[in-house]
C-alpha cells in the first residue's frame, strides 16, 4: 500500500450495452493504486463485464476507462497488448490451458513473451508455484486439479510476469472453507508482498470485505456507494443496507411488479366462472 | 404469412451477418499465418493432430473404395470385353473425384469436428479470453496454426487416398479377377494426364482444405460458449463442410472437366 492516494484505474461516465440491454449507464469509479478494491453488486449487474472493459476485451459505447494514464479503448492493438502484459487476470474457472501441465501453464507467458533461458524460467516458475503452495503439483494436468487448486495455479501464472495489477473474477465462488481461507490469505499477502493493485469482483460479502481496503458497490449500471468497508457498513442508503444484510425485502422488493393481489385473484375467479 | 416473411428476413440477415463474421475471421487468421511458419513446433503439433491422426481412416477407406471401384468397374467393362481398361477407370475416378471429395468428407468428420470441439471448449472454459489477457493473440497461437496445418494436410491425405485406392483396385482387379497387370498399369499410365487429372484433383483438395478448416475453426470460435453451443457447433461443422465440399466439387468439376 505504497501509494494509496494515486488512482490506477479511472472509470468515467462509462456506458455499455449488450444488444438492447443496458449494462452501464454513466458509471464513475476510481480504483486506488496499491490496495485491494472490491467491486460488489448483485448477480447480473455486469461485474465481470467491467473487468473485461478494464482489460480492453470489450469496448464501451461511451465514456472511458483509464488504466495507468492510458485510455484503454483508444489504444492500438500493440499498446493494448503491452498494457495487458502488466495486468494479470484470474478467471472464475482458472482458464488454464488444458493441454499443458501446471508447470508449463505457469511458464507459458514467460516462454511466449521473453527470451529467458530455460534454467531461469524453471526457477521463476518454481518460486511462483511455491508461493501458492503448488510446487508439488507441477506435473499434474489441469483436469486433475480441484477448483481451488486450479485457481491457485492460475494465480501463479498471473503473477509470473510481475504485473502491476491483478483482477480476480469471483475468486470465492464454490470453494470449501479451507480453500476459501487459502485464497483469502493468498490474495492479501500477494498484494502486500508484491506491492500490487488488486481488483476483486465478487458477491461474497463477508470474505471480500475482510481483505479489502476500498469497496465499490454497483447496481443497475451505476455506482451506489464507494468507500472503505467501515464507511460502507455505516452507509445511510437503504439499498446498501439491504444488500449488506441480505434482507429479502426493501428497496429491492421481494415481489416483482404485479397488479394488486386481491384484484388479481378476483379476476382469475371471474375468468374461470365465465 | 407475415410471420413467415418476417422469419425469412431475420434468417437471411442472420446468415449474411454470420458470413461477414466468418470472412473477417478468415482474413485475420490468414494475416496471422506468419506465426506458425516462424514457430514450427506450433505447426508440427497441429499437423500431427489433424493430419497424422486422420491418416488411418483415410488409408483404410481409400483401400476399400479402390477395391469396390475395381469390382464394379470390372463387372461393367467385362461385358464389352474392355476389362483391360480397368486401371484407367479406377485411376480417373479416384484422382479426379473420389480422392479429394471423400478425403474432404472424412477430414471434416474426423479432424474438422475435433477442431471445432477443441476451440469451442477453449472458448467456453475462458481459455481464449485468458490468452488474450496474457497478451497472446489467439489468431496467431490457436487459429492460424490449425488453418495452415489443415490446409497442408488435406491435399496430402487426398493424394494418399488415391494412391492406396489404385493399389486396392490392383488387388481386386489383377490379383482376384485376373486382369492383366501390364494392361492395368500401362493403360493407366498412358490415359491419366498429370496436368489435366492429377493436378486438377490436387487443386480440388487444396480448395477443400481451405474451406473445411475455415468452417471448422470459425464454428468453434463463433459458438455459444455452453455445452449445447459446442455440441451444435460440432454438428454444424460436419454438416456445413460436407455440403460445401459437395457443392464446390460440382462447381470445380464444371470448370475443370467440362471443356
Amino acid at each position: 500500500m505504497s501509494d494509496q492516494n494515486t488512482t490506477l484505474v479511472k472509470i468515467r461516465d462509462l456506458h455499455f450495452s449488450r444488444g438492447s440491454k443496458t449494462i452501464f449507464s454513466g458509471l464513475n469509479a476510481d480504483i486506488p493504486q496499491g490496495g485491494i478494491t472490491t467491486i460488489l453488486g448483485p448477480s447480473g449487474t455486469g461485474k465481470t463485464t467491467l473487468l473485461k472493459l478494464i482489460g480492453g476485451q470489450l469496448k464501451p459505447s461511451a465514456g472511458g476507462i483509464e488504466v495507468d494514464g492510458q485510455q484503454v479503448a483508444k489504444l492500438s492493438r500493440r499498446d493494448l497488448y503491452a498494457l495487458r502484459k502488466r495486468m494479470g487476470m484470474l478467471f472464475q474457472s482458472g482458464a488454464l490451458l488444458t493441454d499443458l501441465n501446471v508447470f508449463d501453464n505457469v511458464a507459458f507467458p514467460l516462454r511466449e513473451h521473453t527470451e529467458l533461458p530455460e534454467s531461469l524460467i524453471h526457477k521463476l516458475v518454481l518460486m511462483r508455484l511455491h508461493a501458492v503452495g503448488l510446487r508439488g503439483a507441477r506435473d499434474l494436468m489441469p483436469a486433475e486439479l480441484s477448483g481451488g487448486m486450479a485457481r491457485r495455479a492460475a494465480l501463479a501464472r498471473a503473477l509470473v510476469m510481475d504485473p502491476m495489477m491483478i483482477m480476480y473474477d469471483e475468486p470465492f465462488t464454490g470453494q470449501d472453507p479451507i480453500s476459501l481461507g487459502v485464497l483469502l490469505e493468498l490474495i492479501s499477502t500477494v498484494n502486500s508482498a508484491l506491492g500490487l493493485t488488486s481488483i476483486i469482483v465478487s458477491h461474497d460479502l463477508a470474505e471480500a470485505l475482510s481483505i479489502s481496503h476500498h469497496v465499490v458497490v454497483i447496481s443497475e449500471g451505476k455506482v451506489v456507494e464507494a468507500g472503505t468497508p467501515e464507511q460502507l457498513q455505516n452507509s445511510s442508503s437503504d439499498w446498501v443496507q439491504q444488500f449488506l444484510n441480505g434482507r429479502s425485502d426493501g428497496p429491492v422488493p421481494f415481489q416483482l411488479k404485479a397488479p394488486d393481489y386481491g384484484q388479481d385473484l378476483a379476476t382469475t375467479e371471474a375468468r374461470l366462472d365465465a | 404469412m407475415l410471420d413467415l416473411i418476417q422469419s425469412l428476413g431475420a434468417g437471411t440477415l442472420n446468415a449474411v451477418a454470420t458470413l461477414g463474421r466468418a470472412l473477417l475471421h478468415l482474413i485475420q487468421t490468414v494475416l496471422a499465418i506468419g506465426e506458425p511458419i516462424r514457430k514450427f513446433s506450433l505447426l508440427n503439433q497441429q499437423l500431427f493432430a489433424s493430419g497424422v491422426k486422420t491418416l488411418s481412416i483415410i488409408l483404410v477407406s481409400g483401400l476399400f473404395v479402390g477395391m469396390v471401384l475395381a469390382l464394379q468397374g470390372y463387372n461393367t467393362l467385362v461385358r464389352f470385353g474392355a476389362e483391360e481398361s480397368l486401371g484407367v477407370v479406377v485411376a480417373f475416378t479416384l484422382v479426379r473425384e473420389l480422392g479429394p471429395v471423400v478425403t474432404g468428407l472424412l477430414f471434416a468428420g474426423r479432424a474438422g469436428s475435433a477442431m471445432t470441439a477443441e476451440i469451442g471448449l477453449m472458448k467456453s472454459t475462458e481459455q481464449l479470453s485468458g490468452l488474450e489477457m496474457m497478451a497472446i493473440d489467439p489468431y496467431r497461437r490457436i487459429f492460424a496454426p490449425r488453418l495452415l496445418a489443415g490446409f497442408i494436410a488435406l491435399p496430402l491425405l487426398a493424394a494418399m487416398f488415391s494412391a492406396v485406392g489404385v493399389l486396392g483396385g490392383h488387388l481386386v482387379g489383377v490379383e482376384l479377377l485376373g486382369v492383366d497387370a501390364g494392361a492395368y498399369w500401362s493403360q493407366m499410365q498412358s490415359a491419366v494426364s498429370f496436368k489435366a487429372d492429377v493436378l486438377n484433383g490436387l487443386i480440388k483438395a487444396v480448395v477443400f482444405g481451405l474451406v473445411v478448416n475455415w468452417i471448422a475453426i470459425f464454428q468453434g470460435a463463433d459458438c455459444v460458449p455452453t455445452p449445447e453451443g459446442v455440441a451444435s457447433a460440432t454438428t454444424g461443422t460436419v454438416v456445413k463442410s460436407s455440403l460445401a465440399v459437395l457443392g464446390l466439387d460440382f462447381l470445380l468439376t464444371a470448370v475443370m472437366f467440362s471443356v
